[in-house]
């Protein structure tokens, strides 16, 4: 009976292991740089942004629909506020062997098909996304800089339309971003969406 | 005279019932709720999921298998995210994989309205399960791919 009880709470500890609850930044924690591979061959820091602001990092990738109905949106968002102060920079945070499409090749070539106007660079040990608690893809968290440390200042989604961006009621990350710049509260810091799941490498 | 051909196409009418195959119902987040909040006797294993989805497509088996195994202790059903407009492409998958599950298509895509209310400890990616027993009031939430096995030892977990 202990031994089945000691079992399910092992069971039970694995289980929850996996789901990644309550791990990663809140809104407010303050994020930490990181030094990862751009499509271009050189490597990316947040600290090589002397004049940045802040910063809308969004985990997102190659493979899952939801990325690659997000992607003009994306490059949208660097059109529109890289110039502010608030640069775009995306991470690829699977493990490219669960997931070849995502490989840091196949990166180079949506990069160039699309032609991303952001760092597009690969999490390699996914040591990143881990820390800061990215789920799915596409997981954005805009960075603000205050007193030279990158607060959290939301984490989320693009908008509230995955379908159609022109037909969003709520566009989440610019009205962070535009209250960032006003000097304002931002209303929601925070939002929900459907998205893929990382693709995590085996423990 | 006209008797036989009138049997012949009832009976016809019957076998191509018999045969017609499942589809799935478009619904909304009233009727979610109902299904989550349904006060059945069996434990109830909800599964979101989508066509476009990989390790959705991948576990699929498990969930079908683990329902066929426990008709009497546990309903499973599963709730596909793709897009309505991807209805027709939803119900191919339904018949080329022979699902018995019920499916239902949640059409609203305004998700921040309500993931939270599905489970706090969702995120919104997919594969997501949840396992509710109503009788002990217990749930389970898990965002993650299940692998061969795991949806017994959740069960077990669940009903200890």
């Amino acid at each position: 009976m202990l031994r089945t009880t000691l079992f399910s709470l092992f069971a039970f500890a694995l289980f929850f292991a996996g789901s990644g609850l309550n791990q990663g930044y809140n809104v407010g924690d303050e994020a930490r740089d990181f030094k990862l591979k751009n499509v271009d061959g050189k490597w990316v820091s947040m600290a090589d942004y002397k004049d940045a602001k802040g910063f809308i990092v969004i985990f997102t990738c190659n493979h899952c629909p939801y990325s690659v109905l997000y992607e003009d949106r994306i490059i949208d968002l660097q059109k529109k506020y890289g110039k502010k102060g608030f640069p775009v920079i995306a991470i690829n945070p699977n493990d490219t062997e669960k997931q070849p499409d995502d490989s840091f090749d196949n990166m180079k070539i949506r990069a160039k098909e699309k032609g991303f106007n952001f760092p597009y660079v690969i999490d390699e040990t996914q040591e990143i996304a881990k820390t800061y608690g990215a789920t799915r893809t596409p997981h954005v968290y805009i960075l603000n800089k205050e007193s030279g440390k990158l607060k959290v200042a939301y984490i989320g989604a693009i908008d509230d339309n995955s379908k159609d961006g022109s037909k969003a009621k709520a566009k989440y990350v610019e009205d962070a971003v535009d209250a960032l710049l006003e000097g304002k509260m931002i209303q929601k810091t925070e939002s929900k969406a459907v998205g893929c799941t990382i693709k995590w490498k085996n423990a | 005279m006209k008797t036989p051909v009138i049997i012949f196409i009832l009976f016809f009418g019957l076998v191509c019932k018999s045969f017609s195959q499942k589809t799935a119902e478009v619904i909304g987040v009233d009727k979610l709720m109902e299904l989550i909040n349904d006060k059945s006797e069996k434990v109830r294993v909800i599964n979101f999921w989508a066509t476009w989805c990989g390790p959705c497509v991948k576990e699929l088996p498990y969930f079908e298998k683990f329902g066929a195994d426990n008709p009497d202790q546990v309903e499973v059903i599963l709730i596909s995210l793709d897009f309505v407009e991807k209805l027709d492409r939803v119900n191919n998958f339904i018949q080329r994989r022979g699902l018995a599950s019920q499916v239902y298509l949640l059409d609203d895509i305004d998700y921040d309205s309500w993931i939270g209310k599905v489970s706090n400890e969702w995120s919104g990616a997919i594969p997501a399960t949840m396992f509710i027993d109503s009788k002990s009031g217990k749930h389970l939430f898990f965002e993650k791919e299940m692998q061969e096995g795991d949806l017994t030892t959740i069960y077990n977990i669940l009903l200890n």
